[in-house]
């Protein structure tokens, strides 16, 4: 049986960031995930890079970690970030005091933050709320967390490291105190298999408390229901948040061609983590307060709704649980519980997850001895290499461009190569054989998070047949075509129902009348 | 507050279903054309994010605007293309695009020395030349210049047409004036026995069409502007004879330049149109000759089609004893103005018209009838057969001397 010197759990993008960090430095790693990978909260957030404006008035170290980090990664992911900047913009009812107290907090945070004529900032981006008494100026940017992470594994598999998804970790393998490995299942096939590595990492997110559980630690953590809306095409395109005290509904991204809004903030037990959805009064808390930073929304098609679970985790100091962190949380549970090769990482942010990366990977290599530093913060990933380019005149190849960067070219779109698959995402066949033979992808699902296969206006309807039969024949299985149909067009519909009426009510009756039965 | 979750963008509330796809004619036999959902609403929201998304491939777009009457969800598919074009569309034969699209600037220049000009154009090596140098097709001819304006011409009359108590304004296009007089007199004719005279615009320019076609905004504009303006002085009807003249005036100014036309929509119409109208409340009757005799095939031009006006001129022509008609089947004729002048463009575009001409040929018919003078082309070009406008049709049947007298107030 290989043994690695590193086995980390879930496939996000902190998961994700360590594994590429490990194979980089050279050690053995290998990464497995339950699902697919950036299926938590990873994929489930606002795609916001935060410039740190956000935190610099609460949490200062947050702040300035958020700007280092947004700064690296417009270089080393520049195929994943847009960078749009940001405004904070406040309405007559958020007064200008917090302004005053903003600009200088991010100014200590290291936050480039210039206060702007309200004039200046609708000439900047004409489409928020005319009514605004204030604007400020920040590096925020827009970043896709799903080619984030997928870049992040594709580069630790092109470094020597081993990926597993759909297995699930179901038992640890211990002696005495010590972890040795984990026992994995295939959820799809229920094999079982047994894997032995010197170091686990866990790095799973809200589900990381069930996993520091069964391997006998506790991880106080609480978990806080985010709940965002999708429209249909960008309103605006630079990030608009509310420069008030960080509340509901208070950011809007422009994520790739749609806009999306959030989020809201709840408590929900943990047996609601595995299945979140959104409710009615959370879509109106959205819109309500959407509409104030950018009233176009209002007469904007909502295409979907979605809800993720931030991985909030309890001071140790405080058994209350009320006190909550978010800054990056590492935890080596030899020195806290006495439990050797194992380690947690959990907290922080999609903006500081390569960070979290280093951390972990610095950790991991001070215990196996291995004096390798970490590159993360030059190396470009897979994709965001910097390249001379023409452009190609082409839609479905400048898509294909906008999605995996670099390795466009990587495609063949000769031939059948450059049909569309998705219209309205403008996914060819050539980028979804490219995504089989490099991506991991399993399912319609794991496509659409390295695609955007039927994430556009329709939802799917109208390219989910031709999709399914274009995947099952890449996947070599051209008869799993209908199996593979259903399961996602169960997902779609969930994201859709929240949202029904109007003109998504209509396409959604093209939905129910193509695929119900 | 979202209360219906319909989009304002228009491009939104498409449905995805492809309609448009189905009926658009360039599709069906140009792979190089992604088709007007592709070009239109999908493409938009890609060019919003970056205007790099722009794909040079909707120069193929013949502005037929057979989308936006297919589409059950009301999206200005064309529209949308048309604009995106305006905005991002760089020619590879600017020369040419220029020359092609300035038909005032041309025609005016040409009209002095038409014969020669006429007999230079016909040669084969202009052609050769035209084709080769500028990427003009060789296999098309021009429409022959004439040698005297039409507005020279209603100049001279203009004492007649004055001692006409009602009085019509007559919008009568490039092509009227340098290529085909006749048909401009051919409406006076009518006009006059209907108990009108025929006045001009205080100004008219081309209406803007070629030039819409071919990325020529701001010159499209200000022609627009000069037009929008006459027409807005004129106080008293104004007619045309070309459907796209009017089509341009009447909604792509607005929907394409951003020009409001709201204001003159109801009095800038179709002669046909307001003819029609005329009749049915009573107040013009026509008298045709007794001894007419013809038999011909009506050709709905894709913008009389957008306009939903190709019944006014129909009804008027049934209403000749003595006429034959054969309604043709609505297919696009594939010349699309300027579009099929152009060398990359003209195998398209005899593709894209051959289902039509096929039906031509088999009417068994002596000539053709039609609202639109780039349809007249291309179907005399491709069939053989002449093409004439409704309104020379039915100057040509009416009993001149009864109409008039009959109409006389």
């Amino acid at each position: 049986m290989k043994e690695y010197d590193v086995l980390i759990i879930g496939g996000g993008v902190t998961g994700a960031g360590t594994a590429r960090d490990c194979a980089l430095r050279g050690l053995k790693t290998l990464l497995v995930e339950r699902h697919d990978i950036a299926t938590g909260a990873s994929g489930r957030n606002h795609g916001l890079l935060h410039s740190g404006a956000r935190y610099a008035v609460n949490d200062p170290e947050s702040a300035n970690e958020c700007i280092v980090e947004n700064m690296i990664l417009r270089k080393v992911a520049s195929h994943c970030v847009e960078p749009t900047g940001g405004l904070f913009i406040s309405l007559p009812e958020d007064g200008l005091d917090y302004q005053k107290k903003f600009i200088e907090c991010c100014a200590k945070a290291g936050i480039k933050a210039e206060a702007i004529d309200p004039k200046e900032a609708l000439r900047l981006e004409p489409s928020i709320n005319p009514d605004i008494i204030g604007a400020v100026k920040v590096p925020d940017a827009s970043v896709d967390p799903f080619r984030l992470t997928a870049a992040n594994v594709l580069d630790a598999q092109l470094h020597g490291a081993d990926v597993l998804t759909g297995w699930e970790v179901v038992d640890f393998i211990k002696e005495t105190v010590t972890v040795l490995g984990v026992k994995l299942r295939n959820i799809y096939t229920g094999e079982v298999k047994s894997v032995l590595s010197h170091y686990t990492v866990n790095a799973a997110g809200i589900w990381g408390a069930g996993i520091a559980e069964m391997a006998g630690a506790h991880i106080g953590m609480l978990p806080a229901k985010g709940s965002l809306l999708v429209f249909g095409h960008r309103v605006a395109d630079m990030v608009v948040n509310r420069c008030r005290k960080p509340a509901n509904a208070d950011i809007l991204v422009p994520g790739d061609v749609v806009s999306v809004i959030g989020t809201t903030s709840d408590k929900v037990p943990f047996d609601q983590c595995d299945d979140m959805r959104v409710t009615k009064e959370e879509v109106e808390l959205l819109l309500r307060e959407g509409c104030k930073l950018v009233p176009s929304l209002a007469t904007t098609r909502i295409i979907r709704a979605y809800a993720g679970v931030r991985p909030l985790v309890a001071s140790d100091d405080d058994p209350s649980g009320r006190n909550v962190s978010r800054g990056i949380v590492l935890l080596d549970h030899s020195k806290r519980d006495g439990i050797f090769g194992f380690i947690t990482i959990t907290g922080g942010k999609l903006t500081s997850y390569r960070l979290m990366a280093e951390k972990t990977t610095d950790l991991l290599c001070s215990k196996l001895g291995v004096e390798r530093t970490c590159q993360t913060a030059v190396l470009p990933l897979p994709g965001s290499e910097k390249e001379k380019r023409k452009p190609s005149h082409s839609v479905v190849v400048e898509a294909a461009f906008g999605r995996q960067g670099t390795r466009v070219a990587e495609m063949d779109f000769s031939g059948k190569g450059s049909e569309l698959v998705c219209e309205c995402e403008q996914v060819s066949r050539a980028e979804i054989a490219y995504a089989v033979k490099e991506l991991n992808v399993k399912t319609l699902d794991d496509l659409r998070r390295r695609t955007r296969v039927g994430m556009g206006t329709c939802q799917s309807t109208f390219c989910l047949r031709k999709a399914a039969a274009v995947l099952a024949e890449e996947l070599g299985t051209p008869d799993k075509a209908d199996a593979l149909l259903k399961d996602f067009i169960q997902e779609r519909w969930k994201g859709i129902m929240p949202v029904c009426w109007g003109d998504q009510l209509r396409e959604a009756e093209h939905m129910r009348k193509e695929y119900g039965k | 507050m979202q209360e219906n979750n319909i989009s304002i963008a228009e491009f939104e509330n498409c449905q995805k279903c492809n309609i448009c796809a189905e009926v658009c004619p360039m599709m069906e036999v140009n792979p190089l054309y992604p088709g007007p959902k592709q070009a239109g609403p999908d493409g938009e929201r890609y060019r919003l994010k970056d205007p790099a998304f722009f794909d040079n491939a909707l120069k193929y777009c013949l502005n037929c605007k057979r989308c936006e009457v297919a589409c059950p969800s009301g999206v200005k598919i064309g529209d949308i293309i048309a604009v995106n074009k305006l905005k991002y569309y760089k020619s590879e034969h600017k020369m040419r695009d220029t020359a092609l699209a300035s038909t005032d600037l041309v025609g005016s220049l040409a009209s002095p020395f038409a014969p020669i000009v006429n007999g230079v154009l016909s040669l084969g090596v202009t052609k050769s030349v035209m084709d080769g140098v500028l990427g003009v097709s060789k296999h098309r001819t021009f429409p022959k210049y004439s040698s005297r304006k039409f507005t020279s011409w209603l100049r001279r009359h203009a004492h007649e047409q004055n001692a006409y108590p009602r009085k019509v304004t007559y919008f009568h296009g490039c092509y009227v004036n340098y290529n085909y007089p006749q048909l401009g007199k051919d409406f006076v004719k009518l006009m006059n026995a209907c108990g009108y005279g025929v006045m001009l615009l205080e100004k008219e320019r081309c209406c803007g069409v070629a030039m819409i076609a071919n990325a020529m905004g701001e010159k499209a504009r200000k022609s627009a502007l000069v037009n929008l303006a006459s027409i807005r002085k004129a106080d008293t009807p104004v007619l045309t004879t070309s459907s796209t003249c009017t089509f341009t005036i009447r909604d792509e100014y607005e929907h394409v330049l951003g020009l409001p036309t709201s204001d003159i929509r109801s009095n800038l119409m179709l002669a046909t149109r307001w003819l029609y109208r005329q009749i049915e409340d009573g107040k013009v009757k026509l008298i045709f000759k007794e001894d007419y005799s013809r038999k011909l095939a009506y050709h709905t031009a894709c913008h009389m089609q957008k306009m939903g006006w190709q019944q006014y001129s129909v009804q008027l022509l049934q209403m000749i004893p003595g006429l034959q008609l054969t309604l043709l089947e609505q297919h696009c004729c594939g010349i699309s103005g300027t579009y099929g002048f152009k060398k990359e463009n003209y195998e398209y575009s005899q593709k894209v018209g051959a289902p039509l001409f096929d039906d031509i040929r088999n009417a068994g018919v002596e000539a053709v009838v039609t609202d639109c003078e780039t349809c007249k082309w291309q179907i005399e070009a491709s069939t053989g057969l002449p093409v004439f406008n409704p309104v020379s049709i039915l100057a040509e049947a009416i009993d001149f001397e009864k109409t008039k007298e009959a109409n006389a107030q």
